[in-house]
């Protein structure tokens, strides 16, 4: 008889050696690192056991409190406005209308777009001094604004981007939506309850596992975004886009502290996971899964 | 949509129309549905008396569904009115028609407990809480649906959910309840059970009810009246028994009854003033038939039903004057407990294999032969387009 655990072994190889490499490995390292004042430059023999000291410097580090703020109120504006849009236009190609395939697929396109480099380096055109919404902004009689130089406007071009790339959320939010089953608002409407008042007490309400699932996905993915900060404003002005991923990758490849990037990493990743867990936490509160069985029975 | 204030005010106005004589009563006229180039209801007139059951049958796709919920408001006619009450309804939304539906998949709100999803039409209508408590507690007492009220749906069987549905409707005091297979999704014993209950619902509320559904025998026990429909049309109204015994055509008479009735070809051989004489295989039948569009040489299809046929050594039971008797082969056997369904060859009527529903304790062997006698009363007669052949009119009067 042909044993096919080798070849099944094989076949998973590709994902294991992956998984190792890039997720594991570096995972274990920075956790090591983190307690060490490696430099970029020097041989790793040479780094230093320094304790609790990343930790202690990150506790008096301006830049790293600063860097903290910002990505505090990025992940803060960008989560919710992006579940919001994201479940508004879900909603709106959810209504059975001709053609409604291509604006499905049409409205994904961002997406797939959105997060890459080409569309960063476009933003920094589209929104530069002369780039195309100053143009259209004089055109309609305005005053042209500087987008990229003032610390709010920059923040703000920041965060379009990440709103801009709605997407995967809204596919998400349409595959809840088309879940609930017609039954229940054609009962509803029978029951006499109006549109909106269908959407709030009954769409939404059973939505919530979705939404629940898009909060966790959004502020997984926004804690760590960088390709924005990084191509389209460099962190600043006045490192008011200075967001954590970006001052981890500067300090480590720009001023080639390791160690203390490796630490930085380590804060970063502690509060995503922070937040993951209060959210679960609060899922009973609010997150209705018909599936699940009560208890006392 | 209507507003708060609008649907409140429906809510007393139902109060007020209590006292009309129309209450209850479904009139249909003329409607039709398109669904864009696919007509699916094709002019169907009807009218349901108030405190009527009627029932909707027919074929899958042939628009039950459809026309229940044109009733409902949930779909708009393409053409036609309906007036339930002394109203026409037509363009009415449907909370404000006075009916309530209960759908096949219970359509239960899944978030909301038993009480919730009872007292739900209620609190948008701006009901005190008391008094949509009190309707709650009511309908929940009907439906024994009491030690239940804080459960969510997904905590209860599929029988419960059932009532629950039905108690969302009976707390809307509606002039008309809608039920699209309600049952269908309940196994057999619980199917029997709320079958019942339903029957009892409706005695006790006297409230007109319109049901859909595909099961002969919810059909036959709970209708007052049964409408057949097919293809968009009704093919015939009337009470259970009278679509048993007198089908109006081909359709009705296959559709209704189970096992279905086996048809026959055959061509008249002769016609008189009291019978019909008809050639099928091998044998002539002369049936007390009489159609004055039925001419000699007409083919004609023969009815007999499965539990119309006596089966035995020499079929006892008959009154030799009317009946006749044939040789048969078993072909198969369906042994039911009860009762037992054979398939029989019998030349002299048909090509075909014949089914012929007996009692359970015949002794019967593959491929044995058998003598089945049949009443000619109880042969039916539909001329080529497959409509049904009367009876002669002397006879008609002496049967009454
Ligand atoms: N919204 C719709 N759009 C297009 N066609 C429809 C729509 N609803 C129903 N139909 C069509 O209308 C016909 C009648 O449907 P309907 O649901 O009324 O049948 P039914 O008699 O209830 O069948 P069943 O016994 O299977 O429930 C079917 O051919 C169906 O495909
Ligand atoms: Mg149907």
């Amino acid at each position: 008889m042909y044993d096919n655990r080798v070849s099944g072994y094989l076949y998973i190889a590709p994902f294991l050696i992956g998984l190792a490499t890039f997720t594991l490995f570096p995972f274990l390292a920075s956790f090591l690192l983190s307690f060490s004042d490696y430099q970029l430059q020097d041989p790793v023999e040479q780094a230093r056991f320094l304790g609790l000291g990343n930790y202690t410097q990150m506790a008096g580090d301006d830049t790293f409190h600063g860097s903290l703020g910002v990505t505090f109120l990025y992940v803060f504006i960008t989560v919710p406005l992006k579940l919001a849009f994201a479940l508004f236009i879900a909603f709106v190609l959810n209504f059975k209308l001709r053609g409604i395939g291509f604006f499905r697929t049409a409205y994904y396109v961002p997406s797939i777009l959105g997060g890459s480099v080409a569309i960063a380096v476009l933003w920094r055109y589209v929104f530069a001094g002369d780039g195309l919404i100053n143009q259209v902004l004089v055109w309609a009689g305005g005053e042209p604004l500087n987008w990229l130089g003032e610390p709010a406007y920059a923040l703000f071009t920041v965060v379009l981007l990440r709103l801009w790339q709605f997407g995967s959320a809204m596919v998400v939010f349409l595959a809840g939506l088309q879940n609930i089953p017609t039954d229940l608002y054609e009962a509803a409407t029978i029951d006499g309850a109006g549109k909106a008042h269908i959407f709030f007490t009954i769409t939404l309400p059973l939505l919530t596992p979705v939404i629940f699932f898009n909060f966790i996905m959004q502020i997984v993915q926004a804690f760590q975004e960088f390709n924005g900060p990084y191509i389209i404003t460099g962190g600043g002005p006045l490192k008011s886009t200075y967001l954590l991923p970006l001052m981890i990758y500067e300090e480590a490849f720009k001023y080639f502290n390791v160690g203390y990037a490796a630490a930085l990493s380590w804060a970063l990743f502690l509060i995503i996971a922070l937040f993951t867990i209060i959210a679960f936490a609060s899922a009973k509160y609010w997150v209705f899964y018909g599936n699940e069985r009560e208890d006392g029975e | 949509m209507a507003s708060k204030a609008d649907i409140a005010e429906g809510a007393t106005t139902d109060k007020s129309r209590g006292g009309g004589v129309a209450k209850g009563r479904v009139l249909l006229r003329g409607v039709t549905k398109c669904f864009g180039a696919v007509d699916v209801i094709k002019g169907v007139d009807l009218e349901i008396a108030p405190g009527e059951l009627t029932v909707f049958v027919g074929p899958s796709g042939c628009g039950k569904s459809t026309l229940l919920r044109l009733v409902s408001g949930l779909e708009l006619p393409t053409g036609g009115s309906i007036i339930i009450g002394d109203r026409d309804v037509t363009l009415v939304h449907p909370s404000e028609r006075g009916i309530a539906m209960v759908f096949q998949s219970y359509a239960l709100y899944p978030h909301m407990s038993v009480a919730e999803n009872m007292g739900f039409g209620l609190k948008i209508a701006g009901l005190p809480k008391p008094l949509i408590k009190e309707k709650v507690a009511k309908a929940a007492e009907i439906l024994q649906l009491t030690p239940l009220l804080d459960r969510k749906p997904r905590a209860l069987s599929g029988g419960q959910r059932q009532r629950v549905a039905i108690g969302r409707c009976i707390v809307r005091e509606p002039e008309v309840f809608l039920f699209d297979e309600p049952l269908s999704n309940l196994d057999a014993a619980l199917r029997g059970q709320m079958r019942v209950e339903i029957a009892r619902l409706h005695a006790k509320l006297g409230a007109t009810m319109i049901y859909v559904t595909h099961d002969q025998v919810e059909a036959m026990t709970l209708a007052t009246r049964i409408v057949v429909l097919n293809a968009g049309r009704i093919e015939q109204i009337g009470a259970p028994i009278e679509l048993y015994r007198h089908p109006a055509n081909l359709f009705v008479a296959g559709f209704i009854g189970s096992p279905a009735m086996n048809f026959m070809d055959g061509i008249v051989e002769a016609v008189e003033t009291d019978g019909v004489s008809v050639r099928l295989n091998g044998a002539t039948l002369r049936l007390p038939r009489h159609d004055a569009a039925v001419k000699p040489g007409a083919k004609v299809t023969v009815g007999i039903r499965p539990e119309h046929f006596r089966v035995g050594p020499t079929p006892t039971d008959m009154d030799h004057d009317q009946a006749v008797e044939f040789d048969a082969i078993i072909d198969l056997v369906e042994r039911l407990g009860g009762e037992t369904l054979a398939h029989l060859r019998m030349p002299s009527l048909s090509d075909g294999v014949l089914v012929v529903k007996i009692s359970g304790d015949v002794p019967l062997r593959i491929g044995t032969g058998l003598r089945v006698g049949v009443r000619l009363a109880q042969c039916h007669l539909f001329d080529a387009d497959g409509r049904a052949v009367g009876e002669p009119a002397a006879r008609a009067v002496v049967a009454a």
